[in-house]
């Protein structure tokens, strides 16, 4: 069930790069198990974090003080392109992330947010490029405030922009609330469909490997 | 003025809806729900955690092909793929879901095997765990990849919240040059339009191009609508949709079939339906394609010589080419024919079909692969494999000096320890370029099979072309 999410006032980082995928955000080999949750943190953006030695490599953006502490990603285009592995989203939530801005976000990558209390927000370019001059400018200190309720960002020089969201998916996050619960009250419904489905398109329901 | 036309996207969602939501979102009717060895046991597991049941088990079908080794015997499978193929068996029997297991007909890569069985249909709606989902949309379905939890949901109660996504034609003109395939076309069309051309659409591929090729193509072709952002792509269902299907094990028989042949003849776009976006692509112009960087959205003609950051006014994108070169190796202002490889892959969801094989069949013959250079062929399915050696290609391939594997994902995805090693340049038939996607540091460079074939031999990025019958 996903944590509610209403408004945070944070440090952010800026992740800039375009096309950043989910292979790039957590390797597949971390993803394979059944009880990898609770491992991931550690293994996110390996690629960039950390030196083939292992070492951290100190000129990635989230080894650096104050971005550390970041609970906000601001991010280049297309963000989480590639992949379905929900397992992007778990890493970045083990390593406390809460929201992301971005101009763009793989379709996939986007619903998978909202599945685990995660906002990413969608605003133009031009916002996503001037929060990251900002958050540069402040060397981190400046920290970005997130207000689902009333879909307003506010920069770290007190800029305020609006966003777009759609409305299902906000009052989802606002009340923390579990798809496959609601979905399941309506199963008289799915059942009726299928009922009449059955007439309808019989190739779908019976389909039997015939000899 | 009568109603406006339909589009495909608007006929299936529509006949799918159980419930309006808000807005434009709907709760929409899973009519196949594909699972695999990486998620499928976890979202079995999951549901047994909150005391569910699997909704509709005789809608959901499982098969092995992520985590599993394609030695010979699966030998080298790691004990956590294993573990997994284990917990798929054992959750899929209690749930009375049928999983074509390893060895047996029927088994292969999640997105072969839908249509070769004849479970993928036109006009359904078909998800599974795994990206390129969209692959299924080759015969007419609405199909995309879903996260964990959307899994979750499906298993839980056979449907599915989606909002409906924006609507992008794509026409594919001419006729294809020769040595030019359904691989060279998409990925010239992501080079066009970027990784995030397609985001937030629906992809519906046409044209001339598209209605002249065979449907193994067409799987091709919509099996990269989501490195184009497109979490689905599509083809109408035509007269060659139904002959490809017609007595497949799982396909419809009888008086049924006629029924289904009478809806499906339906699906097309109306002449005058509207698309939010059109984009017309002359495939005549299109040489055969290699990426140089590390997303597939980098791309140039064979013949082309790799981007030079120099030339690149624009500091981002400059940035980004010197990024993408710096890890690929590469110098900006060389040819890229003759970049010298050490790995060739063919295989994977995008092209491991028994046409693929053939066309990279065709040109290894008689030839050798060229001295340090590894070579594989992993054939998409158990049924590629059988028809294929039926034909003498496994022969054929180990003859010239390729490795002739058991089915599966392998080196896609480097799940299941096949790795290319890191800094080692790949030839992949492959679906992703991404930094670290065939393993820590590999080089990867997506290309058709009969380019990955024609790389192995020259033991260098080549111009097919240069090497046909």
């Amino acid at each position: 069930m996903p944590k509610p999410f209403s408004k945070l006032t944070a440090t952010a980082a800026a992740i800039m790069r375009s096309n950043i995928d989910t292979d790039v955000i957590i390797r597949i080999e971390r993803l394979v198990g059944n009880s990898v949750r609770g491992t991931l943190g550690k293994w996110a953006f390996g690629s960039l974090r950390y030196l083939p030695d292992g070492s951290e490599n100190p000129a990635f953006i989230l080894n650096r003080e104050p971005y550390r502490q970041a609970e906000i990603l601001v991010t280049g285009p297309n963000f989480g392109c590639g992949s379905s592995r929900e397992g992007a989203v778990w890493s970045l939530q083990e390593l406390g992330i809460r929201a992301i801005i971005g101009s763009g976000f793989g379709d996939i990558f986007f619903a998978n947010c909202f599945q685990n209390g995660i906002l990413p927000v969608v605003v133009d370019k031009e916002i996503v490029d001037s929060l990251a001059a900002e958050i540069e400018a402040t060397q981190g200190a400046g920290r970005v405030s997130v207000d689902l309720e009333a879909q307003t960002i506010v920069s770290p020089s007190g800029k305020q922009h609006t966003f777009d969201i759609d409305p299902r998916r906000r009052e989802g996050l606002l009340q923390g609330l579990d798809e496959v619960s609601l979905t399941l009250q309506r199963d008289n419904q799915i059942h009726a469909f299928q009922a009449a489905d059955r007439t309808e398109r019989p190739w779908i329901h019976f389909a039997r490997k015939s000899a | 003025m009568g109603k406006p036309g339909r589009t495909l996207l608007a006929k299936i969602w529509d006949q799918h809806v159980i419930a309006r939501m808000s807005g434009d979102t709907d709760l929409l009717h899973v009519d196949r729900h594909l699972l695999h060895d990486l998620g499928g046991s976890r979202g079995l597991l999951d549901l047994k955690s909150r005391g569910l049941k699997v909704h509709n088990p005789e809608l959901t079908f499982a098969t092995p092909d992520h985590a599993i080794s394609t030695a010979r015997g699966r030998a080298g499978t790691s004990k956590i793929g294993q573990e997994l193929l284990a917990a798929l068996r054992v959750e899929t029997a209690a749930s009375g879901i049928q999983m074509f297991d390893i060895d047996q007909p029927g088994q292969g890569i999640v997105h072969v095997i839908g249509p070769e069985l004849g479970l993928s249909l036109p006009g359904s709606l078909i998800v599974c765990g795994d990206s390129h989902t969209c692959t299924h949309g080759g015969l007419g379905a609405l199909a995309f990849g879903i996260g964990s939890s959307e899994l979750t949901h499906v298993l839980a109660t056979q449907a599915l919240i989606q909002r409906r996504p924006k609507t992008m034609r794509v026409k594919f003109e001419g006729k294809l040059p020769l040595g030019v395939t359904a691989k060279d076309m998409i990925l010239a069309l992501i080079g066009h339009i970027g990784a995030a051309g397609g985001t937030g659409y629906a992809v519906e591929y046409a044209g001339s191009a598209i209605r002249d090729m065979p449907i193994e193509g067409r799987l091709t072709i919509c099996n990269l609508s989501i490195e184009l952002g497109a979490k689905m792509g599509f083809v109408a269902p035509d007269e060659k949709t139904f002959e490809f299907l017609r007595d497949r094990p799982y396909a419809p028989r009888g008086e049924m079939w006629h029924r289904a042949l009478t809806a499906w003849r339906q699906l097309p776009s109306d002449a005058d339906a509207v698309f939010d976006k059109e984009i017309v692509i002359d495939v005549e112009k299109i040489m055969p394609q290699v990426t140089w960087g590390t997303s597939p959205e980098q791309v140039v003609g064979v013949d082309a010589r790799i981007p030079d950051p120099q030339t690149i006014d624009d500091p981002v994108r400059r940035t980004s080419v010197e990024t993408a070169l710096e890890y690929m190796g590469l110098k900006g202002g060389a040819p890229i024919a003759g970049t010298p490889i050490d790995w060739v892959f063919i295989g994977s969801c995008t092209n491991s079909r028994l046409s693929d094989l053939r066309a990279a069949a065709e040109i290894a013959r008689g030839r050798k692969v060229a001295p340090g250079v590894r070579a594989w062929v992993v054939p998409g399915s158990e049924t590629v494999k059988r028809e294929a050696v039926a034909e003498g290609l496994d022969k054929l391939f180990m003859d010239a000096g390729f490795e002739w594997r058991e089915p599966g994902c392998s080196m896609c995805l480097a799940a299941n320890g096949e790795t290319v090693a890191p800094g080692q340049r790949s030839v992949s038939t492959s679906n992703r370029n991404f930094v670290g996607r065939q393993g820590p540091r590999a080089r990867t460079h997506l290309a058709s099979p009969a380019s990955a074939a024609a790389a192995a031999i020259a033991g260098a990025i080549t111009d097919v072309r240069t090497m046909g019958r």
